[in-house]
């Protein structure tokens, strides 16, 4: 997983509130065997009409915005199913932080788990990073981790709550696997007990 | 722990694979075998790919196709299905990126993951074994400790070689006693299951004991293990002793020479010890059992082949008699009606429960000299490619296709509707699989669950039927 420190980029703003995990992954796009490539399917139900083809009113298929790296919304984000699809879609688009008064549980926890840091803010706070964030390309917001605040074009700092053992995982690029690596050296060792008390388990 | 407390066999296992424990008592285990197939893995070798992760210990890892695969001669033109075909060629393209050893479609070795396993020596006593499959639990039969689980937990895995887990209970079931005539393995799961209740064993690992189980070759203990998980359990496990010892030896990956002499007089020290405490105990009597068949669409809605079909105004509470109705108008059933009295469509010999050779020389010995009865499907699906030989070798698939039975390749087949074998909706089928939840075989389909004797007894009689009216021609 890659680490997350500071992001500065581009923000989309996305003024809904009961954003679920159909609208962010539509269950057609689940028989997938893969968990990359799901980026453009994301919101496919707003980004394409029945042909296909853009819909140029949806904020992800305007100029600046096709490379946001983050997004911001209101209240109860990603609620629905439990489909890791939804975190995986996001990443894939390039979303790395969502901002929005709160989230559903499941999708808090599977952001985290992919990389994705989810940041709780008021709804004042978050309808005024949308403000900014409609000045496009030319306003970047900045999500600082290790500093816990969100830096808004104007330099004003807010911020924000985060789980310290969430914040440690994030920071240095640890997922469950990450974290069960940096038992190596007993693994390492377990090992080479098991492999002289027990060579045939060794091919 | 102290030390000289009798401990379990899941206990010495467990111990015996513990690398680290985790503050909150989690452990970090250590898993010596994996076994991978189509449908789990997808995910978990592109979460490998988008780390840059390889995989650890590809030696301790073998991959397998066969759940979406055809059993007929189709396999060798290409499978039709596109999503299924997608899944098969990924798991080969993985399998090579990655370097894990695989077993391909057209090798005779081919087979279901849980049937290869023990097959090839690859599941030995005192291993932990792990696949993205419930039905893992199938190789506790080698005195093993083996368990399903899900994709994220097989990438996992497949980079560490370890599982976070924390430690399950212990159970034991014990069946004494004497299995009377026209009964196997499959009837004392079954009968286990119906006094158990699906939700019997959960939160533990089961330990099968008693001289019922010592008694039961490799093949049926395996078809024990296999249904632990429809009684609710993680795990299900028989101590390892001379029978499985002899089970091993000489299997391709099992340990030779002086090694296997090592080995077994390791494995020797994995029964549970006099007087090991568990947290639940279960007695059955074997001369009490009787052939069982499944009526309702719940494993543990199981009765004897000598039973009528449950009336719901008996039921002792509301729900029940809810669920009752809704599992006899699915299986298109009257209360009250005897179970010898429904007519199939058809029979399916296979699954990871029942296609061992075991299995099959049951079946062919019941049908030798005998059909199966007009407008019965039956069919008869090998584990394996090597079962499938073995089976043409002794001559078995002449006297079961002289029967009437189709005689197939190797795969999971009818077991689930997720390849071409399937139930049409509204067919009844006697099934020695696992799974009789609705539409689990096909939209629709209505599953019985029983042995492969019974399964066989029901093909020749065109309707469910009592074994002990089939016993072999010319045999006493
Ligand atoms: S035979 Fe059935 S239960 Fe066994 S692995 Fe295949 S699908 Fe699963």
């Amino acid at each position: 997983m890659k680490p997350f420190t500071t992001l500065t980029g581009v923000a989309a703003p996305l003024p809904k509130a009961n954003v679920d995990t159909d609208q962010i992954i539509p269950a057609r796009f689940l028989k997938t065997i893969a968990r990359t490539g799901l980026g453009k399917s994301l919101f496919a139900n707003f980004r394409y009409d029945e042909k296909g083809n853009e819909n140029p009113d949806f904020v992800l298929n305007q100029a600046p915005y096709r490379h946001a790296e983050i997004l911001i919304a209101f209240e109860n984000f990603g609620c629905g199913s439990s489909r890791e699809h939804a975190p995986w879609a996001l990443l894939d688009f390039g979303i790395r932080c969502v901002i929005a008064p709160d989230f559903a549980d499941i999708f808090h926890n599977n952001s985290f788990k992919n990389g994705i840091l989810p940041v709780k803010l008021p709804r004042e706070i978050c309808a005024a990073l949308m403000e900014d964030a409609k000045l496009g390309g030319n306003a970047r917001i900045t999500v600082d981790l290790e500093r816990q605040v969100v830096v808004r074009p104007s330099g004003e700092e807010i911020p924000f709550e985060v789980d310290p053992f969430r914040k440690h995982l994030l920071l240095n690029g640890l997922d469950d696997i990450g974290q069960t690596m940096q038992h190596k050296p007993a693994i390492d060792d377990f090992e080479a007990r098991q492999r002289a008390a027990q060579p045939w388990l060794y091919a | 722990m102290a030390e000289n407390r009798p401990r379990t066999l899941f206990d010495k296992i467990w111990a015996h694979h513990v690398v680290e424990t985790l503050p909150d008592g989690t452990a970090l285990l250590y898993i010596d075998r994996h076994l991978v197939h189509e449908v789990t893995s997808p995910q978990a070798f592109e979460g490998l790919r988008v780390a840059g992760r390889p995989v650890r210990r590809p030696d301790a890892t073998i991959a397998v196709v066969d759940h979406n695969i055809a059993t007929d001669s189709s396999r060798r033109t290409g499978i039709t299905d596109p999503e299924s075909r997608v899944q098969v060629e990924t798991l080969e393209k993985n399998v090579v990126e990655f370097g894990v050893p695989y077993i391909p479609l057209l090798d005779a070795r081919q087979g279901i993951v849980h049937v290869i396993g023990p097959e090839q020596g690859l599941s030995l006593p005192g291993m932990t074994i792990v696949c993205g499959d419930s039905h893992t639990s199938t190789h506790g039969a080698m005195g093993a400790l083996a368990f399903g689980i899900g994709t994220s937990e097989v990438e996992h895995v497949l980079a560490t070689q370890t599982l976070l887990q924390k430690p399950a209970k212990n159970m034991r079931v014990t069946v004494d006693g004497k299995l009377p005539l026209g009964c196997t393995a499959k009837d004392i799961v079954l009968a286990i299951i119906g006094k158990i209740g699906t939700a019997g064993g959960t939160g533990h690992v089961i330990e099968f004991a008693g001289e019922a189980i010592r008694a039961l070759d490799m093949a049926g203990r395996m078809t024990v293990c296999n249904m632990s998980i429809e009684a609710g359990a993680r795990a299900g496990m028989v101590a390892p002793d001379q029978t499985t010892f002899d089970y091993v030896k000489g299997r391709p990956h099992a340990p030779k020479g002086e090694a296997f002499d090592r080995a077994v007089a390791w494995w020797s020290t994995l029964p549970s010890d006099p007087g090991a405490v568990f947290d639940k105990e279960v007695f059955l009597d074997a001369a009490e059992i009787a052939p069982m068949v499944s009526w309702g669409t719940s494993p543990e809605d199981v009765a004897p082949i000598t039973a009528t079909v449950p009336n719901p105004a008996e039921a002792p509470n509301e729900t029940r008699r809810a669920q009752l109705e809704r599992m006899i108008q699915y299986m298109g059933l009257t209360p009250g009606q005897k179970l010898t009295d429904l007519k199939v469509d058809v029979v399916f010999i296979g699954s990871c429960t029942n296609s061992r050779i075991e299995d099959i020389r049951v079946a062919a010995a019941i049908a030798k000299g005998r059909k199966v009865a007009d407008g019965v499907r039956a069919m008869v699906v090998p584990g394996s490619g090597l079962i499938k030989q073995q089976a043409e070798a002794e001559g078995l698939d002449r006297i079961l296709t002289e029967a009437g039975f189709e005689w197939r390749e190797a795969g999971c087949s009818m077991c689930l509707g997720m390849n071409p074998d399937k139930l049409t909706p509204g067919q009844r089928c006697a099934s020695t699989s696992n799974r009789n939840f609705e539409g689990r075989q096909g939209p629709g389909g209505r599953t019985h669950l029983l042995s492969p004797a019974m399964a066989t007894a029901a093909a020749l009689a065109g309707h469910l039927a009592d074994v002990r009216d089939y016993q072999p021609q010319g045999s006493h």
